[in-house]
């Protein structure tokens, strides 16, 4: 096997003991064990600045999350972070310094990847948990594939 | 509200039902550090270290003086870590007037890639010594899986040399921000040891003469169920409310910061006690110079340990341990088994134990600032809020204001 190119990054992002939070670790997990192309996958809790640090030395990253807008639980979706990300996708929350943070605060400081896509999962259930909703299966195996393919391809 | 008057103030915090001590029952005992690590992504090493200590205490392990110091400088690295994201990502908008930490970068870029860069340091430490930076592996009830040669430290103190200067400006520049006036009187709770500035052991003290050993939380600390919250308030038996984190542990623990914090924090004019929780921001500060300072002195004199743990057999037993997480005490209790299995689990937050006072902060502080427009009133509220860090990373939606008028 050649070794990872580490210009490709995949970034699973969520909590492993809250239910749907951790869909993004599940399809990282999925693609670390079916990899066969030229990228490198890491885990992430989510925490702004250490996801900034992580992106620092790729071109092309992919970011995996749940996120929780409104949408039906399972729905995917995908922005292209060159454009800013919409407000709904942001954690409302002001403990949290997040995903959507992180882009923004990489965009004002110069630091984000030449390419960068987001993956958002929506997820249901966010209490403590492992289980994740079945609703989201579906989103798991296409995510997954996508992502997979698209290695398979650019390799 | 009636008339014009604040009858009540009430923060409700949705915090998840204790599902974390059910998840441990049953469970192996050397399984707990790491379980309890996936509580907080941003404060995994505090639940590690009052789980290990509270197994080490239930087991009667007498933890080696090296492996002891490595977990000090463990310690150090997420206080960094947690400090520097909450002064410069959190708090420090509210101060300058910008709604978050990207609008601030706009205008104050340099100060915004200084907070990176020194919470980098503490990142450093921790996915050093931890083994990765999300979530610690290496530490295990007994000490850690995998030690390291003094030589492999030198990167590491080279980046804590800048980062000790890093913090200085911080205490500097946290100390000239805008602070309302609003000194409250406050029992302040930390552990206290004789010779050091408290991380992983003490007894627990406060201003009001509590001294009790960890052993002895229970006897004097009660959770209360109030139907507001999904968070238990925690008080302290016949007396109520108390306050934890930076303030309180600077408030009781001055004496045994470094020379260098003790001498940065004065020098702002701070003085030896603090009763403003706004000017928490500068304490915190302190702290964080202190944690540079204290990683330093750590990695100097260290010297490897001969075994990297103390072999922990199980017996039936109980165990405590109090450790002091970034935003303050993080109290652990666990009941074994003959065989090391958990029979009872019971794990007391920081945030939890701060609630009342920070519901106390905005009883007092509302009505004071009650003429202000909605949008201003949640703002301050908000930083109110945020003089304590509390931990509500799963909150979807944080401050709703409610005012009701009748």
């Amino acid at each position: 096997m050649n070794e990872p190119d580490k210009n490709i990054l995949v970034i699973g992002v969520g909590n492993l003991y809250r239910c749907d939070d951790a869909v993004g670790i599940h399809i990282a997990r999925n693609l670390s064990t079916r990899k066969t192309g030229n990228f490198q996958v890491i885990e992430q809790s989510g925490e702004g600045t250490s996801l900034m640090e992580s992106w620092k030395n790729n071109d092309c990253v992919f970011i995996i999350d749940a996120v929780s807008s409104g949408a039906s639980p399972g729905t995917i979706h995908r922005l292209d972070a060159t454009n800013p990300i919409p407000s709904k996708f942001f954690s409302c929350s002001t403990h949290n310094f997040g995903v959507a943070e992180a882009i923004e605060l990489g965009r004002t400081l110069n630091q984000l990847p030449k390419h960068l896509h987001l993956y958002g999962i929506e997820g249901k259930v966010f209490e403590p948990g492992e289980i994740l909703s079945p609703e989201l299966s579906s989103a798991v195996t296409e995510v997954t594939d996508e992502l997979f393919n698209y290695m398979n391809s650019t390799s | 509200m009636k008339d014009d008057e604040v009858v009540d103030v009430k923060l409700k915090i949705f915090e998840p039902p204790r599902f974390f001590e059910g998840f441990l029952r049953g469970r192996d005992f050397k399984e707990a550090p790491d379980i309890t690590a996936r509580i907080c992504g941003i404060c995994p090493v505090a639940y590690q270290m009052s789980a290990v200590h509270a197994m080490e205490n239930a087991l009667g392990i007498k933890m080696d003086p090296q492996l002891r110091e490595l977990r000090r400088l463990l310690y150090c690295g997420e206080w960094i870590e947690s400090h520097t994201l909450h002064i410069y990502m959190l708090h420090a908008p509210d101060f300058l007037g910008y709604q978050d930490a990207i609008q601030m970068a706009k205008d104050h870029r340099e100060v915004v890639e200084r907070g990176l860069k020194l919470k980098k340091a503490g990142n450093d430490i921790v996915s050093f010594i931890g083994g990765r930076e999300i979530h610690p592996i290496n530490v295990r009830v007994g000490g850690f899986y995998k030690l390291f040669s003094k030589q492999e430290f030198e990167p590491l103190k080279e980046t804590l040399k800048w980062a000790r200067d890093a913090a200085l400006e911080t205490v500097r520049w946290a100390a000239q921000l805008p602070f309302p006036d609003f000194e409250q009187d406050y029992e302040f709770v930390s552990l206290s040891h004789p010779d050091e500035y408290p991380f992983n052991e003490g007894r627990i003290v406060s201003n009001r003469g509590l001294d009790i050993d960890n052993s002895e939380y229970e006897e004097h600390f009660q959770e209360i169920h109030v139907e507001h919250s999904n968070a238990l308030h925690s008080v302290i038996k016949d007396r109520g409310p108390y306050f934890v984190g930076p303030m309180a542990r600077y408030n009781l623990n001055f004496d045994k910061l470094s020379k260098l914090a003790q001498e940065a924090a004065l020098e702002t004019g701070l003085g030896k006690e603090c009763l403003n929780p706004f000017k928490s921001i500068i304490t915190r500060s302190v702290e964080v110079l202190y944690a540079c300072d204290e990683a330093i002195r750590v990695i100097e004199s260290y010297e490897k340990p001969e075994q990297p743990f103390i072999n922990a057999e199980p017996k039936a037993s109980k165990g405590f341990s109090c450790t002091e997480a970034p935003r303050g005490s993080l109290y652990h209790h666990y009941e074994l088994d003959e065989e090391g299995k958990i029979l009872e689990a019971k794990i007391v937050p920081p945030t939890s134990q701060n609630q009342k006072t920070i519901e106390n902060d905005l009883r007092m502080f509302v009505p004071e600032h009650i003429e202000l427009s909605q949008e201003k009133l949640t703002w301050q509220c908000e930083q109110a809020i945020r003089n304590y860090d509390p931990c509500i990373s799963c909150a979807t939606h944080f401050l709703k204001l409610d005012i009701e008028r009748t």
